[in-house]
């Protein structure tokens, strides 16, 4: 094969991996479409999941995903703010940021064991509190990379301003790095969100789930993403039917925090 | 005075990282004892799991879900990664700047679309396909890689793609002059140049493809028994976990604990090789 044959060849197998890739999308994103609105009832929003609809499963996965958020944003950020403003250039802040990496790549599944053996096994069985914390545990790195990386887009001259205005290190970073950095930070917070709010791993044996209507985090956890796991391997019609329309609309929540995350966020500026 | 409480407080929250790793090695380090002492290293070789049925005892060992996750992971990063070096091509080196967003976005789109609902659409839609075209149960390990390979592409895509965008227009403008073809620039200038982040990427997504849980779950049919074609059904770490660890008790539980652990070190072990060898510290100054 002559080199022009071989760049005309390569060139055409990677416009087609595009094409496959796209494509996978399209074919998934039309297959969940059909089967979810076919399935979605106006009960489904209505009824909780022992009758047959995912309100309180809706209502249970967003109160964990939230609280989860209200832990992990503010310490996130905190941590993000010490490696790039405090122990920058340290070897401290080198070593953090490179755990924390880790912990963000670190099985899902694996942190759902370790909450089920703190949270779960001495407190004698499933509950809310320990749904959030495994989420809160898998948010908190994603959010001091964020924040790290953010920070560490903002001039340093800003800071040098601040400084020269007199501002105290702490305000500088309250009321001028912050500020510049917010957008970014925002998108950040945004995208982690869509990501947590979709696990299912890390729920299996912490929160589990719970087919009536709760807002006790002390007792087992209505989850819509365990949910879906368990109808879909129902063999009944009605369950399956349930299972597609929860994906549908975990699907769609998730895409739209994403999008929303991605543009409306960013062109705010 | 609350200059220093803030910077206390960013500290304690920085050095939370640190302990939540420690923390999770020493929990399940902890909860593993039992299996560790009974089992020993031979745990990892044993092909038996099976409780006995009158105390909380038995045999256990992590062949089948070890090998199974293996082979699940093996599967998907054959198919994954070529593909997503060529998406990364298409987006960088083909597609005009108006065909490459949306491309982009939709490749970022797929990454963000929850695990579980992989899972459902494989099982429904694809294991059918898989079934027809090469036989077997429909579930199982080929489903089991394939799906997981669709899940990796578009993460592994858009890291390579940041990376191959790195390369210094002036390296490939030069590379062009002299004649090459696109295909010589990619490999000879934008290969060499981006190495160090296309491997990182192959690297995470590996990590990724080993501790998947929810589509896999769905897809490699949850059987304990080792593969002897490629269509068989089996099982992962973390399938097992995810069906089995609620239930199990006793030796059985701290078996589990055994295999968790060995994931998470696994993983720990892979995302620290990508991390400091091959991206370097990435931290500038």
């Amino acid at each position: 094969m002559n080199r022009l044959m071989l760049n005309k060849t390569i060139l055409i197998l990677s416009t087609l991996a595009a094409v496959i890739g796209v494509g996978f999308l399209f074919w998934i994103l039309i297959t969940l479409s059909y089967k979810g609105i076919m399935a979605i009832h106006w009960t489904t929003f209505t009824h909780d999941l022992v009758e047959g609809g995912i309100r309180n499963l809706l209502v249970g996965q967003f109160t964990m995903a939230i609280l989860a958020s209200v832990i992990a944003v503010p310490v996130g950020m905190m941590a993000g703010i010490y490696l790039r403003e405090y122990g920058h250039g340290s070897k401290l802040a080198a070593v953090i940021r490179n755990l924390s990496d880790v912990m963000m790549s670190a099985p899902s599944i694996v942190i759902g064991v370790f909450v089920f053996a703190i949270l779960v096994d001495p407190f004698g069985g499933y509950n809310g509190f320990a749904g959030i914390a495994a989420l809160a545990i898998m948010m908190i790195p994603i959010i001091i990379s964020t924040t790290d990386n953010m920070l560490g887009l903002v001039p340093q001259e800003l800071r040098e301003a601040g400084i020269a205005l007199g501002g105290s290190k702490h305000k500088i970073i309250l009321q001028v790095v912050i500020k510049a950095a917010k957008v970014g930070i925002m998108t950040g917070i945004l995208l982690s969100f869509a990501r947590i709010i979709g696990e299912t791993a890390p729920l299996l044996f912490t929160s589990a789930n719970n087919q009536f209507f709760t807002m006790n985090l002390t007792e087992q956890f209505p989850s819509l993403t365990v949910s879906i796991y368990n109808l879909a391997t129902y063999p009944d019609a009605p369950s399956r039917d349930l299972a597609w329309a929860a994906s549908f609309i975990l699907t769609v929540i998730v895409l739209i925090i994403n999008l929303f995350g991605r543009f409306v966020v960013r062109n705010k500026k | 005075m609350g200059g220093k409480l803030f910077r206390n407080f960013s500290f304690f929250s920085a050095t939370l990282s640190f302990f939540l790793l420690l923390g999770i090695f020493a929990v399940l380090f902890h909860y593993a004892q039992d299996a560790i002492h009974t089992f020993g290293i031979d745990f990892l070789w044993t092909d038996t799991w099976e409780a006995d049925e009158d105390d909380e005892g038995g045999v256990f060992g992590g062949l089948i879900p070890i090998v199974g996750t293996l082979l699940s992971t093996l599967i998907a990063m054959l198919i994954a990664t070529p593909m997503a070096m060529g998406i990364a091509i298409f987006l960088t080196e083909i597609a005009s700047e108006k065909v490459a967003k949306p491309v982009s976005i939709a490749i970022e789109l797929l990454a963000a679309i929850p695990s579980i609902i992989y899972g459902m659409w494989g099982l429904f839609y694809f294991a059918p396909i898989v079934q027809k075209t090469v036989g077997g149960d429909g579930v199982g390990l080929l489903t089991a890689g394939i799906v997981l390979a669709i899940m990796i592409i578009p993460f592994m895509a858009s890291i390579t793609r940041d990376s191959m965008n790195t390369t210094p227009a002036v390296l490939k403008e030069s590379a062009y002059a002299m004649g090459a073809t696109k295909f010589e620039v990619i490999k000879d200038v934008i290969m060499p140049y981006a190495k160090g982040g296309i491997i990182g990427s192959i690297i995470l997504a590996l990590g990724r493809a080993l501790g998947e849980t929810m589509a896999v779950a769905f897809l490699i049919g949850s059987v304990m028994q080792l593969p002897k074609r490629i269509t068989d059904p089996t099982t992962s770490i973390p399938v097992l976990l995810a069906n089995n660890f609620a239930e199990a008790e006793g030796l059985e539980l701290s078996s589990m604990y055994y295999l968790a652990l060995i994931l998470f070190v696994v993983s720990f072990i892979i995302i620290s090789t990508a991390k400091f060898y091959f991206f370097g510290r990435k931290a500038k100054a």
